[in-house]
């Protein structure tokens, strides 16, 4: 028995963000994995391939992308925590089920190591182009919940992260990183498995004839019966009713989605978090997440030497998008600076709640990283 | 007769949704309560028992099952259910859906479910057309069949369901027709007890659609077909198992091995390590 | 498999060049209840055709939807096989055990 290894490796480590992704899983109960190899998602799965076995745990290679996006589902509703990882092409294929996951209300954790794109695009270089694809990808209306680490420890930390909100809220979380962040080596502290905060989803009381699949608590989160447990389990993709039963009128729609679109709106405060570095006396800010939140971060300290006034909000949480937060800051600096490895995608909900209260500027860059440099020569413009 | 009158099969459905909305002289009814006798003759724990399926009219299955029911999107029952059976092995599994749902869109993922030999059970309803978005032809439509979408004929070539899914793994293949009620039952009985991946077509009447469009009649019509052309051979190659659009229909079990299956084959750590070979 | 149609044969009452057998009277034969839920009917008309003792026919009546449900002609003939409780799509017949009956 001495190949059986614990869940959760305490200590000091020099990991991969991608590692670190499967270590912070598998830390919060993680239990199943499926996913389909996929540059530069793969060291996900290949770590979980080794990892699974030794927590009891299954890892299963799929055939693609929307196999493993529907295997984790049921996965979960036979009560495992599961998760898939991919990149741009997988993500695409993923959002069909995606759309699924959200209407039958199922948690679990997609990870999106982001590429550049469209189509193949850049396998091997970073992007940050499915920003938007994670807000509105799959059909319909609906809210999502996408977190941006910035490190390794981040991954392994966000990772959790991402686990505990889908429990609580009952959705699939989205982890937007991104190939800078998922293959950079970095000290990664896994801590001790008494101080990780896990967070389960909600049980419905013992089984009666009145019990209701999707009548929803104070909170618009309905509680979850696994299969097998006795409760006779109806879920459909369809609209349908409290009981789970396919309803077919616009009543049952303007009802339901509202509550599935509201139970992450009404819950915002609980779920947005974004970090503020130097923002306190600020008059550019530089709005960054993902990777070029760590060249922000530099470029801000860099022109603080030179006596501007730069700060950094970052964003952890960007979707739901912090608008109270953006509007707060448009109100107090001249300008905002938002750089992204894509043409421009943030920047667009930046502008929206900013309501013109301030100059925002786009910092769009395609394929690699902004250097600090890149990001200071445009506070300093903006500084004259 | 009382206006209060139980259906001996109510307590397996979800009775207040009847009537179902399948057309008069579906056989999907019929396929369904098969299902259910063979469900509860099997002696399986029902509170384990979970049914899958994609979309289109078998799709609405699970929907009416009183157990564990999952309704899903085109084509992707199969790996749904997958992640169900291995995340919890006490789970009896079993996929019913539709001919389009399971061999066009949700082709790949059969043919490899099959392959990995996961222990779930697959009934396949083949009524040679999509019947809920109004007869179009699919993988099963036979040569020179007329659909919305072949208005001349179909020119494409049909799959032989069992030939497929004995090539790909399958550790139990079977054919009936939906007038076969005691065999079928009895088959679906012996797939829920069967350890792998087990598979069932039955090949059932669509009057609406797929009937009216080549003059086979009404559901009865079909049915009465169905008596007069099937020939039952047990047992033999499946590539064999003709099903011709005016001929024979070669109906019986053609597969019935047994070898392990995914979880069978997964690693036992107590023995192995990846560095170090046991 | 002979699947050419059952012949519409009486078993309750045996061919005159039948012997009586002298125990005759130990032998019973199954006897079955009909039930149909007139309401759930679509007239499919599978059970008329498919019942091997010919115990329905097309009723005259309507149900609410429209659809004539079968009647039974013959309740005496049911032998209580449940093929039409199988068979019907509809959930909307089925068949309680009722006492056997002679065979003569």
């Amino acid at each position: 028995m001495n190949n059986i290894k614990p869940a959760v490796l305490t200590g000091e480590h020099f990991m991969n963000g991608d590692y670190a992704c499967a270590e912070g899983a598998l830390a919060c109960g993680c239990r199943f994995f499926a996913g389909y190899p996929i540059t530069p998602a793969t060291e996900i799965s290949e770590k979980m391939s080794r990892r699974m076995p030794e927590v009891g745990g299954i890892f299963i290679q799929m055939e693609d992308e929307m196999a493993s996006m529907n295997a984790i589902l049921g996965a979960s509703w036979a009560g495992v925590k599961s998760m898939t990882a991919t990149s741009g092409p997988g993500f695409s294929l993923m959002m069909e089920n995606f759309g699924l996951g959200i209407m039958m209300e199922v948690p679990c954790v997609l990870v999106n190591i982001q590429r550049g794109g469209p189509s193949t695009g850049l396998p091997t270089l970073v992007g940050q182009q499915d920003m938007m694809q994670a807000r509105w990808g799959s059909h319909g209306d609906y809210e999502v919940i996408a977190l941006t680490p910035s490190s390794p420890q981040e991954m392994f930390d966000f990772t959790i992260k991402a686990f505990n909100l889908s429990e609580k809220y009952r959705l699939p979380v989205l982890l937007m990183s991104d190939e800078i962040v998922g293959h950079m080596t970095e000290k990664v502290v896994i801590p001790e498995e008494k101080d990780i905060k896990i967070v389960n989803r909600k049980k419905p009381e013992k089984y009666t004839d009145k019990y209701l699949m999707y009548k929803a608590d104070k909170d618009l989160v309905p509680p979850m019966a696994n299969a097998g447990e006795g409760y006779k389990v109806i879920t459909t993709g369809l609209t349908h009713d409290e009981k789970g039963y396919p309803a077919m009128n616009a009543e049952a729609q303007e009802k339901l989605i509202k509550r599935l679109c509201d139970k992450i709106l009404k819950n915002k405060a609980d779920i947005i978090e974004t970090q503020e570095q130097e923002t306190e006396d600020a008059e550019i800010i530089v709005v960054a997440y993902g990777s070029p939140a760590r060249s922000a971060l530099s470029a801000v300290k860099l022109a603080r030497k030179e006596g501007i006034k730069a700060g950094l909000l970052r964003l952890i949480t960007v979707w739901p998008f912090p608008d109270e937060k953006i509007l707060e800051v448009a109100n107090k600096v001249k300008t905002i600076i938002v750089p992204e490895i894509n043409r421009g995608q943030i920047v667009r909900e930046v502008e929206r709640c900013s309501y013109g209260k301030c100059n925002v500027i786009s910092l769009p860059k395609l394929g690699n990283i902004h250097t600090p440099y890149e990001i200071l020569k445009v506070i300093k413009e903006v500084s004259l | 007769m009382s206006m209060n009158e139980i259906h001996p099969m109510d307590k397996l459905i979800r009775a207040d949704r009847m009537p179902h909305i399948w057309c008069s002289g579906c056989g999907l009814g019929t396929n369904f309560i098969c299902y259910l006798t063979a469900m509860e003759k099997s002696g399986l724990d029902l509170n384990k028992c979970v049914i899958v399926s994609g979309i289109g009219c078998t799709g609405r299955i699970p929907g009416y099952t009183n157990i564990d029911s999952f309704h899903t999107t085109h084509g992707r029952a199969i790996p749904f259910a997958l992640g169900l059976k291995l995340a919890n092995p006490e789970l009896t599994v079993t996929v019913f859906s539709g001919d389009g749902d399971l061999f066009a869109i949700g082709g790949n993922h059969f043919i490899h479910a099959a392959r990995r030999n996961v222990d779930i059970n697959i009934i396949c309803v083949n009524n040679f057309n999509y019947g809920m978005t109004g007869g179009q032809f699919g993988p099963t439509t036979p040569l020179d069949a007329k659909t919305t979408t072949s208005p001349y004929g179909n020119y494409e070539h049909p799959f032989n369901l069992v030939d497929l899914a004995a090539a790909s793994g399958a550790v139990y293949v079977a054919r009936w027709t939906s007038i076969h009620v005691r065999r079928l039952s009895k088959s679906i009985e012996e797939a829920l007890l069967k350890k792998g991946f087990t598979f069932i077509e039955i090949i059932s009447p669509c009057p609406t659609n797929y009937g009216r469009r080549n003059k086979l009649g009404d559901g009865l019509d079909e049915m009465k077909y169905y008596r007069e052309h099937s020939i039952i051979k047990h047992g033999i190659n499946p590539k064999e198992a003709d099903l011709s659009f005016n001929g024979e229909i070669v109906v019986g079990k053609f597969v019935d091995i047994d070898k392990p299956t995914f979880l069978d084959n997964q690693p036992d750590m107590s023995q192995m390590s990846v560095n170090n070979k046991k | 498999m002979n699947l050419s149609e059952p012949k519409n044969k009486d078993i309750s009452k045996p061919p005159d060049y039948w012997r009586k057998p002298l125990d005759v009277e130990k032998y019973k034969i199954p006897h079955g209840a009909v039930h149909i839920i007139i309401e759930r009917c679509k007239g499919c008309e599978f059970c008329i055709e498919f019942c091997p003792q010919k115990v329905f026919e097309v009723s005259d009546e309507f149900n609410s939807k429209g659809y004539h449900p079968p009647k039974i002609v013959s309740h005496d003939k049911c032998v209580n096989c449940k093929l039409c409780e199988l068979i019907c799509p509809e959930f909307a017949i089925y068949i309680t055990e009722d006492e056997p009956m002679n065979i003569i």
